[in-house]
């Protein structure tokens, strides 16, 4: 029973997507802010997802119904699954197992799977360019991000996100040796949930709404709630992996000291979405490739290295 | 050979690039551009052949409203031409409030522009800046005209309102702001990376292209051609003013920011000496009701290059032909130059960049009959019928439905 609380209520799927409103709100109120805007009210983000359940639900005529209106729901589940292996403010998550980080990983990755194939079926010309860059854009940021974590885990020497908190909070400062990694995976991460510069695959002056475009009414609610998911299981895994620091002080301490890791990399985020205009594809390519990339090989190197010397 | 087939997008005629109807057909191949079919004419409102219908007086408010953005440029190059038809000497006071009021609008319009490119390449938040600050201008125009859009302020044989000496104040201490502004914006332009990245290079216009296509104003300027009508041939007092043609020899997107940017800082400087030396005298000298016969040509430097009216007049108190040209007109053959082998990303950015204002362009229907050679040109009569059997015939009667709901 407390499994199934855990996993429906706190900290899974209810808990989730109320903090991803919040998240939004913040997001957008911060970019508004920025942009010396006044900002959306707090309900806004609610507001709209309730608004958008109540729309019409419009296919085109050649759309493959079933494909496209299920692709969203898978999408949330893989991401909202996701959340369940990452350790919050505690060294245990919810459920683990030796090497739970790779599923994680690959759970963050199926939505772009998910959305790409709803986009394809719902043969729209601008959702499918916006779904073909988006599968694109997938290996530029995939690469430095999995390169990344696993600089991080190859220090820990372990493939299991619990051991993996458990390792740096029995070593405190050895997380600062991944600082070029956590760099590496927030770019990665920006370049994952599509925000500026990497907001290519729904360039809006080009492509209309990428591969969203033909998605409308509850179907849309659930793309939009599972980017903000995303969002914050993304900055979650981050957090464990990168910012290992602070755990176990109990429920309500931990608790402030995860909220406050995950808004301070969702704060980068904002700011970066803030200050650059979007990349071209072949741009974003030639960056994530050429200087992403490098960095987390440099990172990976360094790490072999310094675990070398402190285990010889 | 590519195994990859072109595929047909549509940019257009609604698209959120585009702020006014315009299609642009772009055949793909991948991500790059293999051809551009442009088409415009979505926006046609007779506003030529309205003309003959009214007045010299009631075509000034009806040819203001050609552009919602630079209305005071129809308004004054239309003036311009009825003034010369009917050999009026406008007092020196009027044409330095005209310059006035023109100057502001190419700050207001070329700060809209900044604001949209930098949205068109995903810069949000430049757009905003850049239309807070358009909102100082809009905020001047609106205290010495009354209006923020269609400011009124020309009549025949002068303009309609005088300036105070606080207003002068005021658009001084607005002056200071701006040039501040602007000089962020330069700032910003030429050295934020993502901003080069996406400008640098594209949109490429060599200036024998600008010249053989005819590019006009900041896209002509910025392939290296210093033609700028308010140096060439000076209206109002033009001739009087110190100011200098701005030109940059990239020939791409990144020159035309900047020779706009470039542009904002010389009409602050402008507004600045027009104040300083605004000649005192009335506002307007009487001008006739009916017009002498003859034909007039007047041009004018609109934000976006030269405008161009044409008018001829039957010596009755109505024209007998008013011929436009916008300026977007002269510019939108080079667009297709520009897109050549760029990418779908480029396109927007691209197209922002000549500054297109798609309504202004649209004045004639050209009838092409399918299989025919010659061109056939409808006359108002059949184009008419022509209208009414289109509607009939697909259930739609326009003489009921105006005597249903137009009743008297």
């Amino acid at each position: 029973m407390s499994e199934i609380f855990k996993i429906m209520v706190f900290p899974g799927f209810l808990f989730l997507v109320l903090t991803s409103f919040l998240v939004e709100y913040l997001d957008r109120k911060l970019h508004a802010r920025f942009q010396n805007r006044v900002g959306p009210p707090w309900y806004q983000p609610v507001a709209d997802f309730i608004k958008l359940l109540g729309k019409e639900i419009i296919f085109t005529k050649t759309a493959d119904k079933i494909v496209v209106s299920t692709m969203p729901v898978f999408a949330l589940a893989a991401t909202v699954t996701a959340y369940l292996y990452i350790p919050l403010w505690r060294h245990e998550a919810i459920f683990s197992f030796d090497g739970d980080m790779i599923v994680v990983l690959y759970l963050l990755t199926l939505p772009t799977f998910a959305f790409f194939l709803g986009a394809w079926y719902s043969q729209s010309i601008y959702a499918m360019f916006g779904a073909v860059r988006s599968l694109t854009q997938l290996f530029a940021y995939e690469v430095p991000l999995l390169l990344s974590v696993l600089a991080s885990a190859l220090l820990a020497n372990t493939w299991s996100m619990d051991d993996l908190t458990r390792f740096y909070s029995e070593h405190p400062g050895y997380w600062l040796f991944n600082l070029v990694g956590f760099v590496t995976a927030v770019i990665a991460l920006i370049g994952k949930l599509e925000k500026v510069p990497f907001d290519i695959p729904e360039a809006e002056t080009e492509i209309v709404a990428g591969w969203f475009t033909e998605y409308g009414g509850v179907f849309f609610a659930f793309i939009r709630l599972t980017l903000n998911v995303e969002m914050i299981v993304g900055a979650s895994l981050l957090a464990a992996v990168f910012l290992p620091f602070g755990l176990g002080f109990g429920p309500a301490l931990g608790f402030l000291i995860y909220a406050g890791k995950v808004l301070f990399i969702i704060l980068i985020i904002t700011l970066t979405r803030t200050v650059l205009a979007r990349l071209r594809i072949d741009q974003m390519m030639e960056f994530c490739w050429k200087y992403v990339s490098s960095a987390a090989f440099l990172q990976i190197l360094a790490t072999l290295t310094i675990k070398g010397v402190l285990n010889p | 050979m590519s195994p990859l087939k072109d595929v047909d997008i549509a940019v257009g005629p609604q698209h959120p690039a585009l702020k006014e109807p315009a299609s642009f057909l772009v055949s793909l191949r991948g991500e790059t551009i293999t051809s551009v079919n442009v088409k415009v004419g979505y926006n046609h409102r007779g506003i030529e052949k309205a003309t003959e219908d009214r007045t010299y007086l009631q075509n000034l408010y009806l040819l203001e409203r050609i552009c919602g953005i630079c209305s005071h440029t129809h308004a004054t190059c239309y003036v311009q031409a009825v003034e010369e038809l009917a050999a009026l000497e406008v007092p020196r006071r009027a044409q330095y409030i005209r310059m006035l009021v023109g100057e502001l609008e190419r700050l207001h319009s070329h700060l809209l522009w900044f604001g949209v490119a930098a949205h068109e390449i995903g810069f949000d938040t430049l757009f905003m800046y850049s239309w807070r600050d358009r909102e100082l201008v809009m905020d001047l125009l609106a205290n010495i005209t009354g209006n923020r859009v269609n400011y009124s302020v020309n009549t025949i044989g002068g303009v309609r309102r005088d300036i105070s000496a606080e207003q002068a104040a005021d658009i001084l201490k607005a002056m200071d702001t701006l040039e501040e502004r602007i000089k962020y914006y330069i700032n910003v332009a030429t050295e934020e990376t993502t901003l080069i990245n996406r400008l640098s290079g594209v949109g490429v216009l060599s200036r024998e292209d600008a010249a053989s296509l005819g590019a006009v104003g900041p896209t002509a300027r910025a392939s290296g051609i210093p033609r700028d009508v308010r140096k060439d041939d000076p209206y109002c007092a033009y001739a009087e003013l110190d100011f200098k043609v701005c030109v940059s020899d990239t020939c791409d997107v990144f020159g035309r920011t900047v020779v706009r940017l470039r542009e904002l800082q010389e009409s602050c400087s402008m507004i600045r000496q027009m104040l300083a030396a605004l000649p005192e005298g009335p506002l307007t000298v009487k001008a006739p009701r009916k017009v002498p016969a003859g034909e007039a040509f007047s041009r004018y430097e609109a934000p976006r290059g030269e405008d161009v009216h044409y008018v001829r007049s039957n010596g009755t108190e109505k024209p007998d032909r008013v011929k436009v040209r916008a300026p977007t007109l002269a510019n939108i053959q080079a667009v297709s130059k520009m897109l050549e082998d760029r990418f779908l990303a480029d396109l927007p950015i691209v197209i922002a960049a000549i500054d297109p204002c798609f309504s202004c362009t649209d004045r004639m229907v050209e009838v092409r009959r399918r299989g025919a050679r010659s061109r056939e040109l409808m006359s108002w009569e059949e184009l008419r019928r022509h209208g009414i059997e289109w509607y009939r015939a697909r259930g739609v009667d326009m003489g009921t439905l105006s005597r249903k709901y137009i009743t008297r």
